[in-house]
């Protein structure tokens, strides 16, 4: 053990002297008193969902299932978008025609990152999203891939079936925790990436994708 | 932690001179300030969330000791290695260690009030290896060498026609307009081969949970996401407070927080990651768990409230003293009303600089009723300044015991701890402020208080204080 690790407990034990020996943390009580669960109809949850993302200067568009492959296509055609990363598990026909699909993974071999910054974009699912906030979340599981996927390339197609929006961060929370135990990395992403450094004026993508553009899906 | 030795209202005076700095400040906090209430207004379960933030907090503190032996353990489990660092010369030791072990001459960071309270990138320097800032804001202030003003918008106090010429200079960019998208263009071009590149990355960390040894990082720009997943090793420092029990616990902070710092309803980017067991990003994980006066803040049961601290620089933004004096008159890295009581409580009394900063305040009370953790800073700052006349008198000589400024302040000392007395006394300043008040300012204050308002005016004491108003509203 290390002697800082048992000096600095030390420490805390000695600045804590005030609290009662007895005193266990869950005497110490936190009143959840908060809304944890969403009390709208769904339908009002989904309009909440494509209104807030869209207010980040990202796009949304609502399609149905059988619609879905022609708004990818549209989408892509619209940003002149040619080689395209595309995340493990995406099907095979939302890739329109005469986009080159770069996969994950295949033979064996990672993408480098030098290639995931040279594409045009990725296409992508989601884990859940959240209307309250307007937040696309990613855990890595089906359709996601690896971190780098959706960090790399400049523009971000992404598909979010209805079923998968949530009202309020608590039900994101609860939603992800499994997920968590088993030590899966997950990142919130609400709107382009951001700045508003030089003189407060919002200025989109110092880092991540400047463009995100969400699909959202009635299955 | 270095602190200026210089007081608050020489650096003050200094920061009011000026001009384009009190606009850019003003500016930017009247925004933030106004987006910041309708952020919060869109939820109608606020106070509830604020009071289970502080409460979530105030768990954590009591039992600091049992939840960093379990966040240790679950980071452990889940592949990464912990560390611990009493001080900032322990700290920079280890991070150097990491980083020379795996031959790096360069590491990219993410923006981190931790590192820069440590100074480690001026200690990787000296051990020869460059520190790279991706934040564009901390990009800006470390191309200019520099110091942050501000804990969210650090380059506040510059102009895009300066960081044209900056850019211009360092980055060797000839043709650049001073169009905010072509600066940031820019600065997107010289970061992305810096990150290809590096191996090692650095973070700090908004939250870690105890329960499954989860980091938390939240940020705007994407680099943060950068720094903490393409680097073969990450290295993360944090401050022993930043720990919370469980993973549901982030339900909390993740409304209070984006809503009070940017006033936005998320932040663009949070990430999440367990030590390496994700079996993607980094392949090494550190975890670096920094004390460096955090312990000795514990030690206070009044003054430890500001541990609670989730750094939106809410209080920041709200506070007059603040909007005029600009964050490099606090001396430290902490700035605002949060610096002014947590910047002595880290370096301890003693000093000139820490000294003052407790009266570094007109009390209004704003940074209480916006801090999305509820720490009463008034309260803390009226303490502490009780502490610090304390401590001048039992340190001082016969003659300092004697001389009226001495008096002044054990009549000071009195009124601070007791407060009723205080009260009475803001009463009395209400009632009595007439002949120093001129178009509802204060031009001059008697007595010991005279340098402060020497430099500024002082907003006169508001008709019904705070507290009173919290005792009717509330109490
Ligand atoms: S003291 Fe409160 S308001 Fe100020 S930065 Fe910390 S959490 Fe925010």
């Amino acid at each position: 053990m290390s002697q800082a690790r048992e000096e600095i407990l030390r420490r805390i034990r000695l600045a804590t002297r005030d609290v009662p020996q007895e005193e266990s943390p869950e005497d110490v009580s936190v009143e959840r008193s908060y809304r944890v669960e969403s009390v709208s109809p769904h339908e009002e949850v989904v309009g909440r969902f494509v209104e807030n993302v869209s207010e980040y200067r990202a796009s949304v568009r609502r399609v149905g299932e059988e619609e879905l492959p022609e708004a990818i296509r549209e989408a892509l055609a619209r940003r002149g978008a040619r080689r395209l990363v595309v995340a493990p598990g995406v099907p095979d026909g939302w890739i329109p025609e005469g986009v080159e699909a770069l996969r994950d993974g295949e033979g064996g071999r990672p993408l480098t990152s030098e290639e995931l910054d040279a594409s045009d974009g990725v296409l992508s699912g989601c884990a859940l999203g959240i209307a309250q906030s307007g937040t696309v979340v990613l855990d890595g599981g089906r359709m996601q891939g690896r971190r780098a996927l959706t960090l790399l390339p400049d523009y971000h197609l992404c598909v979010i079936y209805e079923d998968q929006i949530v009202e309020l961060v608590p039900e994101a929370v609860r939603r992800l925790e499994g997920g968590v135990r088993e030590g899966r990395s997950i990142v919130f992403v609400s709107g382009p990436s951001a700045t508003s450094d030089i003189e407060l004026d919002r200025v989109e993508g110092v880092h991540g994708p400047r463009t995100l553009e969400v699909l959202v899906c009635r299955r | 932690m270095k602190v200026s030795e210089r007081p608050f209202q020489a650096l003050a005076r200094e920061a009011l001179a000026d001009s384009q700095l009190r606009r850019n400040l003003g500016h930017a906090t009247a925004t933030i300030r106004k987006k910041r209430a309708a952020a919060v207004s869109e939820l109608p379960d606020w106070e509830e969330l604020r009071e289970a933030g502080a409460a979530i907090k105030e768990r954590t503190l009591r039992h600091l000791d049992e939840y960093l032996v379990r966040l240790e353990e679950s980071v452990t489990k889940a592949g990464g290695e912990v560390h611990w660092a009493r001080d900032a010369r322990e700290a920079n030791r280890i991070v150097a260690g990491i980083a020379k072990g795996h031959g790096a001459r360069e590491v990219v960071k993410v923006k981190s009030i931790a590192t820069d309270e440590i100074r480690l990138n001026d200690h990787l320097e000296k051990e020869g290896i460059e520190a790279v800032e991706t934040d564009l804001a901390e990009l800006i202030i470390q191309l200019a060498g520099e110091e942050s003003s501000h804990i969210l918008v650090p380059a506040i106090h510059k102009n895009r026609a300066e960081i044209r010429e900056l850019f211009r200079e360092k980055l060797g960019a000839k043709d650049l307009s001073d169009d905010p998208r072509d600066l940031t263009e820019t600065a997107r071009r010289y970061l992305r081969e810096r990150f290809l590149a590096a191996k090692v990355g650095i973070s700090g960390a908004n939250f870690a949970v105890a329960e499954t040894g989860t980091i938390c990082v939240v940020e705007s720009e994407g680099n943060g996401r950068m720094c903490t997943t393409l680097p073969e090793v990450l290295v993360t420092v944090m401050g022993i407070e930043k720990v919370v029990p469980t993973w549901r616990d982030l339900e909390v902070f993740m409304q209070l927080l984006p809503r009070s710092s940017t006033a936005e309803r998320m932040n663009p980017y949070t990430s999440f990651w367990s030590g390496t067991s994700s079996g993607e990003g980094p392949r090494e994980f550190h975890l670096v768990l920094l004390d460096n006066g955090r312990t000795q803040a514990l030690s206070d049961p009044k003054g430890r409230q500001a541990l609670r601290c989730i750094r939106c620089s809410a209080c920041l933004n709200v506070c007059p003293v603040y909007e005029r004096v600009g964050g490099h008159s606090y001396g430290s890295v902490y700035p605002g009303p949060i610096g002014a009581i947590l910047t002595p409580q880290l370096t301890g009394l003693g000093r000139k600089g820490p000294d003052s900063l407790p009266y570094a305040s007109s009390l209004c009370g704003a940074c209480y009723e916006v801090c999305p953790v509820k720490i009463n800073i008034p309260e803390v700052l009226i303490h502490l300044r009780g502490r610090v006349v304390r401590n001048r008198q039992d340190s001082g000589s016969p003659a300092a015991k004697l001389d009226p400024e001495g008096a002044a302040m054990r009549t000071l000392a009195r009124t601070f701890a007791d407060r009723r007395l205080y009260e009475a006394a803001q009463k009395l300043a209400r009632a009595g402020q007439w002949p120093l008040a001129r178009g509802g300012r204060i031009r001059r204050l008697p007595g010991p208080l005279s340098g402060w308002t020497a430099v500024r005016d002082l907003e006169a004491v508001p008709r019904k204080t705070f507290r009173e108003w919290w005792r009717r509203e509330r109490g």
